[in-house]
């Protein structure tokens, strides 16, 4: 057991997606620790490559997407010394998905074989991964739906005859057949109903408590991430520009990419207030301009944002040196500037 | 609670709706029922008696979770689908649409967004021409210089500008946000006193709902729209609705101003749906204590799956109320009857036997009004 050091360490990792129009730097230079059972919160908009983070991590992207640069690092119980995931050959990397890192896809609609039924399914992880005797892999297979709430009887029924929310729970018991270390989660309620969402929601710390996992879990639903995650990391552009504990960035968020999406979801509890929003849309990663690639569509931008090199640093004021932002302008303290630019929203409020 | 079966019922529809001090009446439906036949003689009931109406510019949000009916009572609006039973008026007069050219100028004034603008807008035609069609079908008689005049008001009405750069684009060639747009300024096109917008911004990234919504909210505004929004976010229709309606199984179970019904919902199920919310002022609370919400336990069936994870489906019992499989304060009677929405407040209706259990600030604040 070496639960000092992080599970999981991202270094310096870097993703390109190959075009004919030149290579899209879908993610830049990311370093980010993932801790035993710990969940991190990985949030950002469609495009800002937190999926390609998770699966180019697991290797699992393949060609035109090309790692570029950096190192992943995993230290599991199981194995003996610190391994590169970057570094293995295809026989490794079998051993390592799976057992070790698993993954919940984003729609379980689509990850599920329409003709098979639940049991073969599960049972063909769990003998592809695991190796065991087709009576003791059934006999499994049963253990992991009591694990997520579904009855056995439910084994026959193919994915059609399952909820949207039953669905998310086969896929989250079958990601759990090995008892891996590390479970990367990609938007696995987004499609569900805020109800069902907040039963699997709930489920997965339960089971992350008593089987002692660490969870990256990835949404574009900060609000959710708050209340779910230790610490979370918001990605922009390919790249990280905060990351922190889940008081910090909610009570004290310092980059304005952050303070942007706090402000954009209307919150049920508690008093209304001002939302503004992030107005613009994010930068082409084709041909990224120097600077910060947020500076289109930050309130804070001044011409030095041009030509400042982005890279997280610990924030200045800050008394958690594990706070990292990469805005090196604006701080937790900062008071936001002006009145907000993004026009009807005063009308919202009416 | 009144004994008075029949006078109840009438009652139900003088509860004031939040959204009528917008503006004057538009779009009404009056005890709207709309039945699937499955085959097998099995029929699933989408909307059942349902009554609420629109008001020239104000915002009614119809909140559900899939399955609930709330798409098909747009469809019903929208003159999509026939009517099993009930009414709908627009401007006061019944809605009949019995001829192509009735059917025309209703749908000029009744507009439908859709949820998908990756789906709904056609993949080999450009923006142009997306707009160009309900332009020339709708006012017609324009020149194409007239045309194109209008057409590139509408993009500018949308704040996609400058028009002349997106005319020619294709879908392919914009973000999700500028094609979701594109679906605003093609409703408009219509030139509608009436927009029913099903989940406008679900499929859009948070940072950019926001924006979204307050475009529509200031088309609203500027055209005196009666806007119909539906959305499975109840925090979001807190923010942009005057009144909620909440719907569960085809039955609108509570309806009331926006603020009032989401700080203090009155039916059970209403109260499942915000507890449910994401709430990121209890940083880890409920979820990392591992308790969803109050319902979890409650709702929990012995040896099975915890009914409250079930969502309403064709199943749903014939019998009684909707919500009572769910619902942790189910008695006899409501197994065995259909509670009416009722009015709680001058304002606010539910439907629901337990009212006095489930809400009883709510209906203590009706005894002293």
């Amino acid at each position: 057991m070496n639960a000092d050091g992080p599970v999981l360490d991202i270094t310096d990792f870097s993703v390109v997606y190959q075009t004919p129009a030149g290579d899209v730097r879908a993610v830049s230079q990311v370093n980010l620790a993932l801790h035993p059972g710990e969940v991190v919160g990985l949030a950002g908009e469609s495009g800002s490559g937190k999926s390609t983070l998770a699966y180019a991590v697991c290797r699992l992207l393949r060609a035109p997407a090309l790692i570029t640069g950096g190192s992943v690092t995993y230290r599991g119980r199981r194995v003996a010394s610190p391994t590169d995931v970057l570094q293995l050959r295809n026989t490794e990397l079998q051993q390592l998905r799976w057992r070790e890192i698993a993954i919940v896809f984003q729609s379980a609609m689509n990850a599920l074989n329409p003709v098979l039924n639940v049991r073969d399914q599960i049972v063909d992880a769990i003998r592809a991964h695991l190796r065991l005797p087709r009576k003791e892999a059934l006999e499994k297979a049963g253990g992991l739906l009591d694990l997520v709430g579904i009855p056995r009887s439910r084994l026959r029924s193919y994915p059609h005859e399952l909820s949207g929310g039953m669905r998310q729970r086969v896929m989250i018991a079958m990601a759990l057949a090995a008892d891996p270390e590390i479970v990367i989660m990609d938007e696995p309620t987004t499609a569900l109903d805020v109800v069902v969402q907040r039963d699997i929601l709930a489920q997965i710390v339960e089971l992350k408590e008593s089987l002692g996992f660490a969870v990256l879990f990835i949404t574009h639903d900060l609000s959710l991430l708050l209340e779910l995650a230790d610490r979370i990391a918001v990605m922009y552009a390919g790249q990280l520009m905060e990351v922190g504990s889940a008081a910090e960035l909610h009570h004290e968020p310092a980059h304005p990419y952050s303070r942007g999406l706090l402000n954009s979801f209307p919150s049920l509890h508690g008093p209304r207030r001002d939302l503004a929003g992030i107005p613009g849309i994010p930068p082409n990663l084709l041909q990224p301009a120097a600077g910060c690639p947020f500076l289109p569509r930050c309130a804070y931008g001044t011409d030095v944002c041009r030509t400042v090199d982005m890279h997280l640093e610990r924030v200045a004021s800050g008394a958690d040196p594990d706070h990292l932002t990469a805005c090196p302008f604006v701080l937790p303290e900062t008071p936001p500037p002006g009145p907000p630019h993004c026009g009807a929203e005063q009308e919202l409020q009416a | 609670m009144s004994s008075n079966g029949s006078s109840e019922h009438a009652h139900s529809r003088e509860v004031v709706s939040a959204a009528a001090v917008r503006g004057p009446l538009a779009l009404e439906a009056i005890s709207v029922s709309k039945d699937f036949r499955l085959g097998r003689g099995e029929v699933l009931h989408a909307v059942r008696d349902v009554s609420f109406a629109l008001y020239r510019g104000a915002v009614v949000a119809l909140v559900g979770e899939s399955g609930s009916g709330k798409s098909t009572a747009a469809r019903l609006l929208a003159g999509q689908e026939r009517l099993t039973s009930g009414e709908i008026r627009l401007d006061g007069a019944p809605v009949e649409p019995a001829t192509r050219r009735a059917f025309r100028r209703y749908k000029s004034d009744v507009q439908l967004v859709f949820q998908d603008p990756f789906s709904s807008l056609n993949p080999v035609h450009t923006v142009h021409h997306h707009l160009e069609r309900p332009v020339r079908l709708h006012q017609g008689g324009k020149s194409r210089a007239e045309v194109a005049g209008e057409v590139a008001a509408l993009l500018e009405q949308v704040r996609l500008t400058p028009a002349g750069q997106f005319t020619p684009k294709y879908p392919h060639e914009l973000s999700g946000g500028q094609r979701q747009r594109v679906s605003f300024a093609r409703a408009l096109a219509a030139k509608p006193s009436v927009l029913l917008a099903d989940e406008p911004v679900s499929m859009l990234d948070v940072s950019i709902r926001l924006e979204m919504l307050s475009l529509l909210d200031d088309l609203r505004q500027r055209f005196q729209l009666a806007l119909l929004y539906i959305t499975h976010d109840i925090a979001s229709a807190r923010y942009f609705a005057d009144e909620v309606l909440v719907m569960y199984a085809g039955q609108i179970v509570e309806r009331g101003p926006a603020e009032e019904l989401t700080q203090q919902p009155a039916h059970p199920y209403t109260q499942l749906l915000v507890a449910s919310a994401p709430d990121p002022d209890n940083l880890g609370g409920a979820l990392r204590d591992g308790r969803a919400g109050s319902f979890r336990r409650a709702g929990g069936a012995p040896g099975g799956t915890p009914a409250a994870r079930q969502p309403a489906t064709a199943a749903t019992p014939e019998r009684g109320c909707p919500f009572a499989p769910r619902c942790p304060l189910a008695i006899d009677r409501c197994r065995s009857d259909n509670p009416a929405l009722l009015p709680v407040s001058a304002t606010r209706a539910a439907a629901c036997w337990r009212l006095d259990i489930a809400a009883p600030g709510v209906l203590a604040e009706r005894g002293g009004a």
